[in-house]
């Protein structure tokens, strides 16, 4: 038996890979339960607007946090301000009457823990749930769940399908066969691209349908998040796919992707309720973006100028993994052929001296 | 015509896969380059492919559309039936109508696949999956077949019959380049290249790299000098660097015999113990 011991742990020594889950996920898990499982926000940023706000805000205690004061800001000013997700709730004051507090549904812990906090105020102040009145969880899970669902086709499966080329030794195949590098790359990943996009329609279609969650945006803003998403996506696979031998490896990096996007990216526990140690991890997973644009499409009908920074961050994210994907797997399809050279009818290849 | 290396060298870092090795493969033969395992064959292949450039020397191959290549993995898409396979390396050399149907008629009769076209590759046998591969890697007719151990693992019937195609391919016009493990195949190509750690040990016809033989071959039951022995059945072959015999039955030495005693003078060279 201790011979069976012994090679196992030599075989876990040189398995970094397996060795760094044994490692990282027990404090992954620490982390998360730790800092980041916390559904009650304890901080609200709240704008203040109407001819009262200064003595409106004056009088805000815990949750809420004064952002923006304006004696002469209106409704609008209120409802913009909430739409945008500049802040979670929005005081409109009045000179003869209760002020009005707009709060953001599409915030579903926000806005629990606001409402719970106005109603202990005894009346106060009249509270108006924009967005997802009823405070459903499913309204603001679905546009997240297309993003985990896009997730887990766009790395795992995009991976997995490279990688069996080269664990069949086909890749290799390819590289001799008459193919320019780029044809093999987008003839690989375009189906997945395309199976990708039909099932984000399904997840919202079928969202929409069954649990009756708005699309109230425009479908241009949400189909242009979600192919940028998507080339995030298909780009972290092709990186997978060029740093793993097999599918059991392409698989372990995977989940190292999943794994902090189901838990930091917002969809479960919200962003705002994590302290800022793990807080950050959240706004480098470009899920947490992408469900940014999706909330804020179909619940908010956030136009394009209010989504502008999620775009952003993702576009440059599509642009920089897809790119490195595209380079990598060109090393393995034309490792020392110049990408644009001509073909030649016959070729002499002589070595630099 | 021929295609080939010429004074090549590989390196990966510290590490040299071939050093200044030369390699001609004519038209309408088989040259075959042999070796143990890190011998360089397939470095040398991906020189011929290329997949992989040289550190220094020459490589002359055809344009991609004139290359077939043959991985030691077959090359074949486990997921696709026999037909998909044909069809879809068909449409990367641009073959398609009554041209297509001729050819792939043609090489399934000859490779004995016509009743498995509808089985998926991954579930064909060894043998059947190697053949696929071949028929594969001559489809579109090249001028320059590669191929790498393609009878590796295969059952000794097919073996026979993926001999007689690659005799068949070279007939018809193509250079074969073929790494295989087997001497007795070696022996059969037209040429042979001997690689051992990426140095040519011998070249030339199979006559020729055996009249290289440094010394003698001699038979019998038990070795004068173990470290220079091998057992070939019940009997221990030895090579004997001084040409003597010393009275035993000397047997006219085949490939397997030269390539171990090449193998055997350059590790004794090199100031290894003989195994």
């Amino acid at each position: 038996m201790w011979a069976m011991v012994r090679k196992e742990f030599q075989e876990l020594r040189r398995d970094r890979r397996t060795m760094a889950m044994l490692i990282a996920l027990p404090l992954l898990l620490l982390v998360v339960f730790g800092y980041a499982a916390n559904f009650k926000v304890s901080s609200i940023a709240t704008d203040v607007y109407g001819p009262q706000a200064q003595q409106v805000a004056d009088r805000l205690q815990d949750p809420f946090h004064p952002r923006t004061v304006d004696p002469s800001g209106t409704r609008q000013d209120a409802e913009t301000a909430v739409r945008d997700n500049k802040v979670d709730v929005a005081i409109v004051t009045q000179p003869s009457a209760a002020p009005v507090a707009l709060v953001d549904g599409s915030s579903l812990f926000a806005a629990q823990s606001a409402v719970s906090a106005f109603n202990r105020l005894g009346g106060q102040v009249k509270v108006d749930v924009l967005y997802n009145p009823e405070l459903k969880t499913s309204w603001v899970m679905v546009p997240a769940l297309a993003g985990l669902i896009l997730t887990f086709i766009g790395v795992i499966v995009t991976s997995l399908g490279l990688v069996r080329e080269r664990q069949e030794g086909t890749l290799e195949q390819l590289a001799v066969m008459p193919f320019r590098p780029s044809d093999v790359i987008a003839g690989k990943i375009a189906p997945y691209f395309l199976f990708a996009a039909f099932d984000m329609v399904l997840v919202t279609v079928l969202g929409i349908v069954l649990f009756g969650v708005p699309f109230n945006g425009a479908v241009w803003i949400f189909a242009l998040g979600a192919i940028l998403f998507l080339l995030v996506l298909l780009g972290l696979g092709g990186l997978i796919s060029s740093v793993s031998q097999n599918a059991g490896q392409a698989i372990q990096l995977s989940l190292f992707v999943m794994l902090p996007s189901i838990m930091f990216s917002g969809m479960i526990f919200p962003l705002t309720a994590m302290p800022w140690t793990v807080r950050w991890i959240g706004y480098v997973l470009p899920l947490t973006y992408f469900i940014n644009i999706a909330q804020g499409v179909m619940l908010r009908a956030a136009p394009f100028t209010a989504l502008w920074l999620s775009f952003l961050v993702l576009a440059v994210y599509a642009v920089v993994v897809f790119t490195g994907a595209v380079l990598r797997l060109r090393q393995d399809l034309a490792p020392n052929v110049k990408a644009e050279s001509p073909p030649e009818r016959a070729s002499k290849t002589a070595a630099p001296a | 015509m021929s295609f080939g290396l010429t004074g090549v060298t590989v390196r990966f870092g510290s590490t040299v896969a071939l050093d200044d090795v030369t390699f001609t493969c004519p038209v309408g033969v088989v040259s075959a380059v042999v070796g143990g395992d890190g011998a360089g064959k397939t470095t040398l292949l991906g020189c011929l492919t290329g997949m992989i450039q040289p550190t220094s020397g020459q490589v002359d191959r055809p344009d991609k559309r004139l290359l077939g290549a043959m991985p030691s993995t077959s090359g074949t898409w486990h997921d696709l039936t026999v037909d998909e396979n044909i069809d879809f390396v068909a449409k990367a050399y641009g073959m398609h109508g009554a041209e297509l149907s001729r050819k792939r008629d043609q090489l399934l009769a000859k490779t004995g696949l016509e009743r498995a076209r509808s089985r998926l590759a991954g579930q064909l046998s060894g043998g059947m999956r190697q053949k696929l591969g071949f028929l594969l890697a001559i489809l579109h007719d090249p001028t320059l077949l590669i191929l790498d151990e393609p009878t590796t693992g295969v059952d000794p019937v097919s073996r026979v019959e993926l001999w007689r195609l690659i005799s068949e391919a070279a007939a018809a016009g193509a250079a074969v380049a073929m790494a295989t493990t087997y001497l007795d195949e070696a022996e059969r190509a037209s040429t042979v290249l001997v690689l051992d750690a990426g140095h040519t040990l011998a070249s030339g016809t199979s006559d020729e790299v055996l009249r290289s033989l440094p010394g003698a071959i001699s038979v019998a039951e038990r070795p004068h000098d173990p470290r220079r022995a091998w057992r070939r059945g019940r009997l221990y072959h030895e090579w004997r660097p001084d040409g003597t015999a010393s009275g035993e039955q000397t047997d006219a030495a085949d490939l397997e015999d030269v390539v171990i005693a090449e193998m055997l003078q350059r590790r004794e060279q090199r100031g290894a113990t003989p195994a």
